[in-house]
């Protein structure tokens, strides 16, 4: 169980303005800034919750997260993670938990991957028996066989990641905090990370608190959303609730050979091509099925695609919204 | 205790995999012994009872100096500890369930420890062979073999615990340069790494000797060429062992505070 209550940290930032001879001025007098990263953060989340932490850059969600892991202190608040404050028990408290951070790497960049993970095992005095269980496991769901023996400085991005999400599991943490643990990766290892943190969530009963701007991973992993924005949390729900309320408009997508369609009450044409048509559609005026009847009784219809507001359409109106 | 091992062993195989580097550090640690020594032998000549120390000893100061160079210079830096810190790495590190300073230490102590068991072996071979003069010698007993080991092993804790101030000061600065260059010329020059404190003049070196610096290389190599002998080897012990704990403190206490500071740098 995790819980925030009025977490607030700020951060002094050295401000210089561009130029040479603000550089010389700069060397006597410093200008400070104080930037609010979160102002009153709270929130709760329950055992084997699956939680997306969105917002955009500079928002404040690796803050959040770094104060969960026990890395950061804040200014004041309350933060307790399973009955520990994370930075007063910060040897306890990270023992329950597994971090990745996308933009750095925990493993030893010369030696390969299976020395980091035994160190690990060691930091961590992970059982033998349960340390070989997870391995086994993890070696198979992330294709790791081939990579054990690989110095982690010859690995690719994608392949480093898959190792860095299994080191990051190999003692059993109880939360698993992803900060951006798909940035660079291509589409199938994506969806073979994809798979395995859900899989990790309903197995396992990890609960699983992700950071990210990938909207995909939102919306194959998160049950619930944490909207943050300039150091706020601006909403906090479901994702199909966040979608109604931004709109329920579908989008109609068809190709088509001989003329061009007429359209009629309820579609709202907003791209046309020679031979290609996309129409925003109110459903709660015009079904789809209507819709689409409508339009092959004008034209032949080669191709049709529907689908309602994605998560990224979501959230841009989500900022747009809150101005954030 | 046992994930300290595994540390020491992971940072031990890290050092091992740079074998041209430390063919490199050989030829350059045999070469600089060599040309000191002879700078040495030149003055000797001109007048041998004007110095503190006998040739002998002198050579074999530089000598045992050379060989074991890693586990005392001062001017040798971290760089994955400095990344840490300036480059914000440090945030893996701290959701280790280990306590960071302890971490550090391990780490920094393995490394000097893997360059200097595999740089040493050549040096103190050739120290060994060569013609008379220039020749090193053994200590004559057991006894005094220990004491230097031990003392080494103290020299080694004073040199990581000093540098680990050096580090711990990074959260507060970012950039390591001014730091590192005023240190590593003080340091070596006070350690006795340019030239031995028995060199020093009289009311200076009184002083000199007092400091951490003199807990570092100049302990164990003036034990290990007989320099010193008796209750001065067991004075020199108890204030290396006295410098260990004080700088231990005082990194461990900075250390604490500026962590419920710490930045991650990067985001």
């Amino acid at each position: 169980m995790i819980t925030l209550q009025n977490i607030n940290k700020t951060f002094r930032v050295a401000k210089r303005q561009a130029g040479f001879g603000r550089a010389v001025k700069a060397l006597f007098s410093h200008e400070y800034e104080i930037i609010h990263a979160l102002s009153d953060i709270s929130f709760v989340i329950g055992d084997g919750e699956m939680v997306g932490y969105i917002g955009p850059n500079g928002a404040g969600k690796s803050t959040t997260i770094k104060i969960m892991c026990g890395i950061l202190t804040p200014d004041s608040g309350v933060c307790e993670i399973d009955g520990r404050t994370p930075w007063k028990e910060r040897i306890a408290h990270v023992r329950e938990i597994g971090v990745v951070f996308g933009q750095r790497s925990q493993l030893w960049w010369d030696v390969p991957i299976i020395d980091s993970f035994e160190l690990i095992r060691d930091i961590y005095k992970v059982d033998e028996k349960l340390f070989k269980n997870n391995l086994d496991e993890l070696t198979e769901l992330l294709d790791l066989a081939e990579l054990l023996k690989t110095p982690t400085r010859s690995l690719s991005l994608g392949q480093r990641m898959r190792c860095e999400i299994a080191a990051s599991l190999l003692h059993s943490p109880r939360i698993l905090f992803l900060d951006e643990p798909t940035i660079g990766l291509d589409a199938v290892s994506k969806i073979a990370i994809r798979q395995f943190i859900k899989k990790l969530n309903t197995e396992r009963g990890t609960t699983v608190i992700l950071a990210t701007h990938d909207m995909q991973d939102i919306e194959a992993l998160a049950e619930r959303i944490l909207l943050i924005g300039k150091g706020k949390i601006l909403l906090d729900g479901g994702l199909d609730e966040l979608k109604k309320r931004s709109s329920e408009h579908k989008t109609l997508v068809i190709k088509y050979s001989g003329n061009a369609p007429e359209i009629c009450e309820g579609m709202a044409q907003s791209e046309a091509k020679e031979g290609r048509l996309v129409i925003a559609l109110d459903p709660a005026v015009l079904s789809v099925s209507d819709a689409i009847a409508h339009l092959a009784s004008q034209t032949e219809i080669i191709d049709v695609s529907v689908s309602g507001v994605s998560a990224e359409e979501m959230v841009a109106a989500l900022y747009k919204e809150y101005q954030i | 205790m046992k994930k300290y091992l595994a540390l020491f062993r992971i940072r031990f195989a890290n050092a091992l995999q740079y074998r041209t580097a430390a063919l490199a550090g050989i030829a350059t640690q045999f070469s600089w012994g060599l040309m000191e020594i002879f700078a040495f032998s030149a003055f000797y000549r001109a007048n041998p009872d004007a110095f503190p120390m006998e040739f002998s000893q002198t050579v074999s100061y530089i000598w045992m100096q050379q060989a074991f160079l890693a586990l005392f210079m001062m001017w040798f830096w971290e760089n994955d500890i400095a990344a840490a810190i300036t480059e914000g790495s440090i945030a893996y590190e701290m959701v280790r369930p280990i306590d960071l300073y302890s971490l550090w230490f391990c780490q920094s102590a393995a490394n000097r420890l893997a360059r200097a068991i595999l740089r040493c072996a050549p040096v103190l071979i050739v120290a060994l062979f060569v013609p008379e003069p220039f020749q090193m010698t053994l200590p004559p007993n057991a006894r005094q073999l220990f004491l230097f080991l031990l003392s080494a092993v103290l020299s080694l804790g004073v040199v990581v615990s000093f540098s680990m101030l050096m580090y711990i000061s990074l959260f507060y600065t970012l950039s390591p340069m001014g730091v590192r260059i005023i240190v590593a010329v003080l340091s070596d020059f006070l350690a006795g790494a340019t030239i031995p404190l028995p060199f020093f003049p009289e009311p200076i070196r009184a002083v000199v000797e007092l400091l951490p610096f003199a807990s570092m290389q100049n302990m164990p190599l003036r034990i290990y060429s007989g320099n010193i002998a008796g209750v001065e080897v067991l004075r020199g012990i108890v204030l290396q062992v006295f410098w260990l704990v004080v700088l231990t403190l005082i990194g461990r206490i900075a250390m604490g505070s500026a962590l419920k500071k710490v930045i991650v740098q990067g985001g």
